[in-house]
């Protein structure tokens, strides 16, 4: 497919517009939030409805036609139930650790393009901004463990900030190599540049993300910092009501939003034939969350120590090798055709990840007391 | 099938053992003295041939002038059982020598005793009342417990 | 200079309390955790929050109305509750049960069995952390054993259906196809369920070498049923102390070497497996005539004392019963196996993390209603 020429920006970014420039971020503003919210509707839905068709029951079917509506009654019963604080919660730390948690997410959105060049900022510097305020959810949840002055709630976001700073690595480190490939760290750029999806280019960096990304907004396997069977909620054990709602929220908006990114950076964000570019970022981000909800419903959770040691001993090597393979097939071979690479690297993805089973072992984690 | 051990059997090896130690034996349990029942029961534990290894349970029973401790003794080896009881005559502060130090299986079943009829056991290192709370009043097992 | 020792930070241990009321501990179960960072250090049970009293009651009841409160014990497999029992009394009351009365127990007590396991299992791995999935596939099968015990007796969870000296109720007729039908789908079932597990390498990981309850212990702690087997113990009184009919039919005692949480997996699946083939043998014997001996409502067992104990699926239950010659036992008690189970808990979670100590906890298969009575 050729590239498409700049001059196709205009059909979405209408000229006619009045002042232009902030027209655009009104616009967008609006699209992001509505889309966000929507989408995390849908994710609801479908998550409870194909986890429900996966452990032989039904799922929510009286709520309107199909059980449509299941998510707005249940965003209803919450809004409408009473917000306790705990007596011992730092008042202030508990009341914004929601708020600090939610806005990274809607930042997200912003640089994800919806058709070419369709987002609020075409930051030329779009995937490292993505790594950045992602990352910034992990104060809120902190803030959430702290301020609640519970002991679940500090366990778990404690957890979490050992897991999300363990997993940035493998994380940024397999980024790098779909940057390589594509020579931009704009998403824009990023999609314009995947003739050929990344997943085939970069296999070994898919999985990498994709356990990387679960670890990181907390899906299953990983959802150690919720953990319901151990620490009852995790970090918002001790909310209820609207907060406890911006924390729900914010669990499907960031499932949603790093399953738009992985569909940007490897199954070539909104390009596809026939249908309409938004609609093929809205069906490849479900799929992507569609194998979230897959893995979520077949794995038991796994145990701190293993997951550090998922992400230091198993990720973190692999992903070295794959920047390194990258590097070197980019530097090596600037003219070749990606479809070489291609079969090189889905060759090596498999012998290393092979490689890597054979070798890492997660250990007992007794610990003599 | 788990066979009772013959009582006449063990008695005779015991009172060898344990002069004065066995108080009474029936036909199908042996009475043993207070005093002697943690060794008589080391003894069953480890003597060669008898084996008793595995504690199934411990009880005790109200019969108003006193106490009865009931243990029962299975040796998985030999599969066969043996039921030992003892005695305490006092309603008031009775007390039989523990045996968590030779059945770890023992300690909360002797809190269970503790804490519902009202028997302490001597050197049991955490003997607190396990079904209801610190300052229940009274022991509801025994017979003259009044709601 | 500084030292190595002045460098180290100082450090308190953390007291987490696990329970009453939490999402994992079957009951009301309650833990004082001493936590060093994750580290399990120490832990204390603390008991009594489902304490009703049994033992105290069951002295002022007939023989026969202690049955539904065995129901209320171990509520996850009442029917082998109400089969320690009766058998407790019989042996007291010498009262011999008509051939039907024993087949018909062994079928509903080895249902019973399956059922519990189902639960055990499905439980287990939700404290592991899987979100349910294995849980409700065990429970489509529980929820069709349920169904045969509705039409065996109107009742879903408390069954009430033993009596002294038999069953209350003959079999329907429709019964005992509809056990033929359902125990090749359990069998295909356990194939896959056990084939998927094994495959799951979270669920490997977090379970192998996991829990380690070493014989000796196992032995010492007085543990007993399936978690007993997993540590090497080849102990089943249905084979050791053959009650009821037992002796007649053929199955294996699985046992599994290592004592961790999966061997307390992998036993609770083949003894499913060995169930259904006590089963299938039983089905096809089951005689015609009385399914309960001639016995009045009330009875007058002889003055003297009983105790009959079975394998319940859980481990040893057992009944203890004192009588004085009176209408109501003068003694009642239960051996919990619930109880003495959990007793070796303190060492095989101690260096564990917090996960594992759910995840432990969980592979023992404990009810509170038989733990505090």
């Amino acid at each position: 497919m050729e590239p498409i020429s700049a001059g196709a920006l205009d059909i979405i970014q209408p000229t006619y517009w009045p002042g232009n420039y902030w027209w655009h971020w009104l616009f967008y503003t609006v699209v992001v939030i509505v889309f966000m919210l929507v989408m995390v509707i849908g994710a609801i839905y479908f998550e409870r409805r194909a986890m429900g068709k996966m452990q032989t029951r039904l799922g929510p079917n009286r709520t309107g036609p199909f059980g449509l509506l299941q998510p707005i009654a249940d965003a209803v019963k919450v809004l409408l139930k009473e917000n306790i604080v705990p007596g011992v919660a730092d008042k202030i730390v508990h009341f914004l650790a929601p708020v600090i948690a939610f806005t990274p997410v809607l930042l997200i959105f912003t640089v994800i393009p919806f058709q070419n060049g369709a987002m609020l900022a075409d930051l030329n510097i779009g995937i490292l901004f993505i790594v950045a305020v992602s990352s910034i959810a992990t104060v809120g949840v902190f803030m959430a463990g702290w301020g609640s002055g519970n002991k679940y709630s500090l366990l778990g976001a404690m957890r979490n900030v050992a897991a999300v700073v363990s997993y940035e690595i493998p994380m940024v480190l397999a980024i790098l190599g779909v940057v390589m490939v594509t020579g931009s760290l704009s998403m824009n750029d990023i999609v314009n540049a995947q003739n050929i999806p990344n997943i085939l280019v970069q296999p070994l960096g898919f999985l990498l993300f994709f356990t990387a990304a679960c670890a990181e907004i907390n899906r299953s396997p990983f959802d150690l910092m919720e953990a319901d069977s151990e620490l009852t909620a995790g970090f918002h054990t001790e909310y209820s009501g609207m907060r406890f709602a911006m924390f729900y929220l914010v669990e499907y908006a960031e499932a949603i939003a790093m399953s738009a990114v992985i569909s940007t950076l490897f199954l070539s964000g909104w390009r596809g034939p026939w249908l309409p570019p938004w609609l093929w970022l809205i069906i490849k981000t479900f799929f992507v969350f569609f194998l979230m909800i897959w893995v979520r419903t077949i794995m038991p959770r796994v145990r701190i120590d293993q997951l550090m040691g998922l992400a230091w001993k198993f990720l973190f090597p692999l992903a070295v090798i794959n920047l390194f393979a990258t590097a070197i097939e980019v530097l090596a071979w600037p003219d070749a055709s990606q479809w070489i690479f291609v079969g090189v690297n889905i060759v090596l993805a498999g012998a290393l990840v092979f490689l890597g089973s054979r070798l890492f072992k997660t250990g007992l984690g007794r610990v003599e007391v | 099938m788990t066979t009772a051990l013959a009582a006449t059997e063990i008695v005779s090896q015991l009172s060898a053992q344990f002069p004065g130690a066995v108080e009474e034996a029936g036909t199908d349990a042996v009475l043993v003295k207070g005093e002697h029942l943690p060794a008589v029961v080391e003894y069953l534990k480890t003597a060669a041939g008898l084996k008793f290894d595995y504690l199934n349970f411990i009880t005790a029973v109200d019969y108003y002038s006193y106490f009865e401790v009931v243990y029962r003794l299975t040796s998985l080896e030999f599969n066969r059982y043996i039921v030992l009881k003892t005695r305490c005559y006092t309603r008031n502060k009775p007390s039989v020598l523990t045996l968590t130090g030779i059945y770890q299986g023992a300690d909360w079943q002797e809190r269970e005793i503790y804490d519902l009829m009202g028997i302490s056991f001597k050197g049991h290192k955490n003997l607190k009342r396990i079904f209801l709370w610190e300052g229940f009043d009274g022991h509801p097992l025994r017979k003259d417990w009044n709601r | 200079m500084t030292t190595t020792q002045e460098l180290t930070l100082k450090t308190e241990p953390f007291i987490l309390n696990i329970g009453p009321m939490h999402p994992s501990t079957h009951g009301v179960f309650r833990m004082r955790a001493t936590l060093d960072g994750e580290v399990v250090t120490d832990i204390e049970p603390v008991f009594g929050y489902l304490h009703r009293g049994i033992e105290k009651l069951a002295e002022e009841r007939t023989y026969t109305g202690i049955i539904p409160f065995t129901d209320r014990l171990d509520y996850l497999s009442p029917m082998s509750n109400n089969l320690g029992y009766c058998l407790a009394v019989e042996k007291l009351a010498g009262v011999k049960v008509p051939e039907r009365g024993e087949y018909i127990r062994i079928i509903t007590a080895e249902l019973q069995r399956l059922a519990n396991h189902c639960v055990a299992i499905g439980a287990m791995f939700n404290d592991a952390g899987a979100y349910f999935t294995p849980f409700l596939y065990m429970f489509r099968n529980r929820e069709k054993i349920y169904d045969l015990f509705d039409m065996l007796c109107g009742q879903r969870v408390t069954y009430n259906y033993m009596r002294i000296g038999g069953v209350s109720q003959d079999l329907p007729e429709e019964f005992l196809p509809a056990v033929a039908k359902f125990l090749p789908q359990l069998k295909k079932f356990l194939d896959e369920y056990e084939f998927f597990v094994k495959q799951n390498e979270v669920f490997v990981a977090r379970s192998k070498g996991v829990g380690i309850l070493s014989k000796e212990l196992a032995i010492n702690c007085g543990i007993s049923g399936p978690v007993a087997r997993a540590s090497g113990i080849k102990h089943d009184l249905r084979r050791d102390d053959p009650y009821s009919i037992y002796d007649r039919f053929e199955f294996d005692i699985p046992t599994a070497e290592n004592g961790d949480c999966f061997d307390r997996f992998y036993v609770r699946v083949q003894e499913m497996r060995q169930s259904v083939r006590i089963l299938e043998q039983a089905i096809k014997q089951v005689p015609d005539g009385p399914f309960r001996a001639n016995v009045p409502q009330v009875i007058h067992p002889p003055a003297g004392e009983s105790y009959a104990h079975i394998e319940s699926p859980k481990g040893e239950l057992g009944y203890y019963i004192v009588s004085d010659g009176s209408i109501a036992p003068y003694r009642f008690h239960i051996r919990p196996t619930s109880l003495i189970n959990l007793g070796a808990l303190r060492n095989m979670v101690r260096g564990w993390k917090v996960a594992d100590l759910i995840f432990i906890f969980g592979s023992i298969d404990i009810t509170m209603g038989e733990v505090d009575r």
